[in-house]
């Protein structure tokens, strides 16, 4: 396993602002994923920023790229970036998780604009993002299909049904990311289900496997900016991130996989941390 | 029935650029004709049910009709998760063909024997459930899935099931009334029909008259036709290939216990009792071993009626 030092990677101010929305959400609700979504930050933000095709005035359109956050529990970090971009008024931060909000626990694609699959049960989003790579290639569409996983969700078989799927389709519009944080709920990748050789197996399984630091932009923005990087083979790209990046406290603390009845001076140092970082 | 049901989605699939086929590892040369004639529609994926209904539903969210084939078992139990939350949470266009439903594969036993599939379709929300009784209604009914919003589950009986239903136009959602008569009504669904018609049939020559209805959907269950026979008729027997748990007998039971009739109604369900069926043999032993026969209905009407 490649070790990115990813934990001493420096966040500026694009990753510092859109963490300080992750927090703002929880603030308001009181609870959240906030870890899971922080190790995802940069990964989405490189995607909506520099390399995915979309309108966030017609999110429907025919010819987007199209985004699948499988991890439906890293949320948060979506929510930002959606609102970020326009998706829906910056108001709906304020209802995340409230009766009358669109903005839930995990994400619906019947209420978020944007939002491409209602996931949440992990190991569902891969096969979805596969019948779109196909469907693009039935209607000779250019669009590409993007597909974010977790790492403990990895340890579903349908990752792996989906896996073999898409490399005997020879997928080379599909590509998936994984959000490779070495921790899950209990405890670490490596105690409860060891993925390693982790990117040996995604190659057995036909793809082209690139492992990378998922908090550098222009690595990110490199790579993704490559696409396909060879022909006939779908793309995992490994992230090797940290979870709860961006709050000192929270990198690689367990207990911060979910939280709820978050107090107010918990929130003011999430804010303060995100500051000094 | 089968054959029918695999015809007619390659018919449909040459009218229609829409409509996708995704088998999960089917019998050899299977829609052979499909894969020649449009090989970018034809999709033949491994033994991989999690898998395969989620490419149903992203090729769905594109605006496809895929039409998902496998055995009924696999299709409802494996992939139940996958049938919940990307098909009918997302309430998508993707048809469900389940092979054998019932007692079919009752030589292969209880693993490849589906007797819930009703029940556990039925309870998931948008889901629309179709059980026809033989290839002439499997027929008419394909036509009407290409024009039909939201997710479908066809159960498919063995194949060679003697044709018993009309050639009325297919509705979705409709009941079918294939014999009236005031002493006794008779609700089934896929090849049970023909067991009701018989029964009918038979106690004529006793003198009593009763009617059939033919729920070849099953949900949106046809509430109001239903409760139109039955108003004035105080003898209920249902009749299925399925568990007594959760199918068209437990649908009936709901409907009549909330209608409060002024006068009680007599209600008996006819399936397989709560158990997992425990002997080999051929789909019709093992209805008799569940008394899902003509003798069994034409005794428990007898019954009611005394």
């Amino acid at each position: 396993m490649k070790d990115f030092h990813s934990d001493k990677t420096k966040l500026d101010e694009r990753s510092k602002q859109l963490r300080k929305s992750i927090v703002y959400m929880m603030e308001k609700a009181g609870r959240g994923h906030p870890a899971s979504a922080l190790s995802l930050v940069e990964i989405l933000r490189v995607l909506y920023d520099h390399v995915m095709n979309y309108d966030s005035s017609d999110p429907q359109l025919a010819k987007r790229d199209r985004c699948i956050l499988s991890k439906g529990h890293g949320c948060l970090a979506l929510y930002a970036i959606l609102a970020d971009k326009g998706f829906f008024p910056k108001s709906e931060m304020d209802y995340f998780c409230k009766k009358n909000g669109i903005l839930g626990g995990h994400p619906e694609r019947s209420k978020i604009p944007g939002v491409e699959a209602s996931t949440g049960s992990l190991g569902h989003g891969l096969s979805i993002g596969i019948g779109m790579a196909l469907n693009a290639r039935i209607d000779n569409s250019n669009y590409r299909t993007y597909v974010i996983t977790g790492d403990g969700e990895c340890n579903e078989g349908s990752i792996w049904e989906a896996a073999m799927c898409a490399g005997k389709h020879e997928l080379d519009n599909l590509t998936v990311l994984i959000d490779y944080n070495k921790q899950q709920s209990y405890s670490t990748t490596a105690e409860i289900q060891e993925l390693e050789p982790f990117s040996k197996k995604w190659e057995s399984f036909g793809f082209y496997v690139k492992e990378i630091d998922g908090h550098d932009v222009n690595a990110l923005k490199a790579t993704l900016q490559s696409l396909p990087l060879v022909a006939k083979k779908p793309v995992a790209l490994i992230c090797h991130t940290i979870k709860g990046k961006g709050i000192s406290f929270m990198e690689n603390n367990l207990s911060w996989h979910h939280k709820s009845k978050l107090t107010l001076q918990e929130i003011q140092k999430m804010y303060q941390s995100i500051e000094d970082y | 029935m089968r054959k029918t049901c695999l015809e007619m989605i390659f018919e449909l699939a040459k009218t229609d650029p829409r409509v996708v086929f995704i088998g999960s590892d089917l019998g050899s040369g299977t829609l052979d004709i499909f894969q020649k004639e449009m090989p970018e529609r034809f999709f033949m994926e491994g033994i991989s049910e999690a898998n395969i209904i989620g490419v149903a539903s992203g090729l769905a969210m594109e605006g496809k009709i895929p039409f998902v084939n496998t055995i009924a078992s696999f299709i409802t139990r494996r992939a139940f998760e996958q049938v919940v939350l990307d098909v009918c949470l997302h309430n998508l266009n993707v048809r469900l063909v389940g092979n054998g439903g019932g007692l079919v594969y009752a030589p292969l036993g209880p693993t490849h024997m589906t007797i819930e599939d009703i029940a556990i379709m039925r309870a998931i929300p948008n889901m629309t459930v179709v059980a026809p009784a033989d290839e002439n209604e499997m027929k008419r009914f394909m036509l009407k899935t290409l024009n039909y919003s939201g997710p479908i589950y066809i159960r498919l009986a063995k194949g060679y099931d003697p044709v018993v239903t009309n050639n009325l136009p297919f509705d979705i959602g409709k009941a079918v009334i294939m014999k009236e008569g005031n002493d006794a009504a008779i609700f089934t669904t896929g090849i049970t029909l023909k067991i009701a018609l018989e029964c009918a049939e038979d106690l004529i020559k006793k003198g009593v008259l009763v009617s059939v209805i033919h729920l070849p959907t099953i949900k949106p269950l046809d509430i109001m036709s239903i409760l139109q026979v039955i108003k004035n008729i105080s003898v209920i027997v249902t009749i299925e290939e399925h568990s007594i748990m959760g199918g068209i007998g437990s649908a009936l039971g709901e409907i009549i216990l909330e209608e409060n009739f002024p006068t009680q109604k007599k209600f008996k369900r006819i399936g397989i009792s709560d158990i997992f069926p425990d002997e080999y043999g051929t789909q019709a032993s093992l209805m008799d071993r569940f008394s899902i026969n003509r003798n069994n209905l034409i005794k428990t009407i007898l019954q009611l009626l005394s």
